[in-house]
């Protein structure tokens, strides 16, 4: 994947930045200019072709990453997720026998294993790693199913977007999908697991979380909201 | 880090960048004409709230290593085990991998972000003793770990709510795991609160008398934003 930073952006090309205090030039700047979130560099917005990301040259976070058809395929894997978050609640889990004994667990079961004095943590599994994601996943097609069919941004677009990316950190589907094999590893010597779908459903998920961030270029969603 | 000398913050041009979509816009603007982000040129609560957080957030893995995380029942026994305790009982049974990995992920990985949340805030109020780039990965990995710890917390969850055969094995999930799931909680917000551009600031602004003219020495304090 083509890297690039883009240090030559500002007074490359006799573009001194202006003084400050220029009112509407300025005003006319921002929408040319951008600035690393995490650093605060001022950069001119790079021409970055598809597959090319462009990164801050201090801090290295990457700014812009355009994919061609990046909409669509987020929307593709988010809806995968969803319908995969959605089946994994109503099919087995994982399922254990020791001895003749045997015992079944749902997701829905584990998420709400803690009770008396831990109910609020209960409420807060099933958040992480059912609700919130499903809920960022559905703002995130709400948002671009517009966009990718070329439409005007759909009502509140602009704040469903702010949510869902507020959302992306207590997302925590594919935290809980590694929680489950470390499970399993402390239980492999003592008793007989059998993974029922909803287990192998949240291992693909881990690879799907992880490819729909890579995908996600939040500059080009903001831009194209931009109207 | 080849960086031209041209290159300046948006708080040096007079600017104030959206840390949401990276517009920028000029100083005093209140929200971001392309997102509707607050705009803000550093957060000038972000000390308190990093420090807040993260007392609260200390305050609770005191308990979650008090308590026990999890209470096994057996035909012949009954235990409860804390973080650590659980850790040792493996060891003694010989599965020293196991042991080692419980340790680093449920003890020196929480007490390692207490520490560098600290080293970070401490570094923008004193005058830091690393270089920029240095605490800006440990501020990435802080960020970037913090959700992470919060599978300890789900393996608990796995294993009580899987284990329950009767009378040969029940596991019931301990306080620890309330405590342990608020401690993650708090530090994820001590860590989002803190304004990775004061990372940059100190050496390249700070050398300098700032807007209000007021010339930083120790302890200075932040410029408002707008």
């Amino acid at each position: 994947m083509a890297e690039r930073q883009i240090a030559e952006t500002m007074g490359a090309g006799g573009n001194e930045p202006r003084a400050p205090g220029a009112g509407d030039e300025l005003h006319q700047l921002g929408a040319e200019l951008i600035a690393c979130p995490t650093c605060d560099l001022v950069y001119r917005v790079p021409q970055v072709a598809s597959y090319e990301r462009a990164v801050c040259a201090r801090c290295h976070t990457v700014l812009i990453s355009p994919r061609r058809k990046a909409g669509k395929q987020l929307i593709a894997l988010s809806l995968t997720v969803l319908i995969l978050i959605v089946a994994a609640c109503t099919f087995p889990f994982l399922s254990i026998g020791a001895a003749g004994v045997h015992h079944d667990a749902s997701i829905l079961q584990t998420a709400l294993t803690f009770s008396g004095n831990l109910t609020l943590l209960s409420l807060a599994v099933l958040f992480f790693i059912v609700v919130i994601p499903a809920l960022r996943l559905s703002l995130l097609i709400y948002v671009l199913a517009p966009i990718i069919r070329d439409k005007p941004p759909a009502p509140l677009a602009r704040q469903a977007f702010a949510v869902s990316e507020a959302l992306v950190p207590w997302s925590m589907a594919e935290i809980f999908a590694i929680g489950c094999a470390v499970a399993l590893v402390k239980l492999s010597d003592m008793a007989d697991v059998v993974y029922g779908p909803a287990a192998w459903m949240f291992a693909i998920l881990v690879v799907l979380v992880v490819a729909t961030d890579r995908l996600m270029c939040r500059y080009s969603i903001w831009k194209s909201l931009e109207t | 880090m080849e960086v031209t000398g041209n290159l300046k913050t948006a708080r040096e041009m007079g600017l104030v960048a959206c840390t949401e979509c990276m517009r920028v816009s000029p100083r005093g603007t209140a929200s971001c004409p392309r997102c509707g982000h607050t705009l803000r040129s550093r957060d000038p609560y972000s000390l308190q709230k990093v420090w807040a957080w993260w007392l609260v957030g200390l305050g609770c893995y005191i308990p979650a290593n008090l308590y026990p995380m999890l209470e096994t029942k057996t035909l012949v026994s009954s235990q409860s085990d804390t973080i650590v305790g659980g850790a040792v009982e493996l060891a003694h049974g010989g599965n020293w991998g196991v042991a080692t990995i419980i340790l680093i992920a449920s003890v020196l990985i929480p007490v390692a972000k207490f520490v560098v949340l600290a080293g970070l805030a401490i570094g923008v109020w004193y005058g830091p003793r690393a270089t920029q780039g240095r605490r800006h990965v440990l501020y990435e990995i802080v960020e970037y770990i913090g959700r992470w710890s919060m599978i300890d917390v789900f393996v608990v969850a796995i294993l009580s709510s899987l284990v329950q055969l009767q009378t040969i094995a029940t596991i019931t999930p301990g306080r620890a795991s309330l405590f342990f799931a608020l401690s993650v909680i708090f530090t994820m917000l001590s860590a989002q609160s803190f304004d990775s551009r004061l990372i940059w600031d100190t050496n390249s602004a700070g050398m300098a008398p700032d807007r209000a003219g007021r010339i930083p020495g120790r302890r200075r304090t932040l410029a408002r934003g707008n």
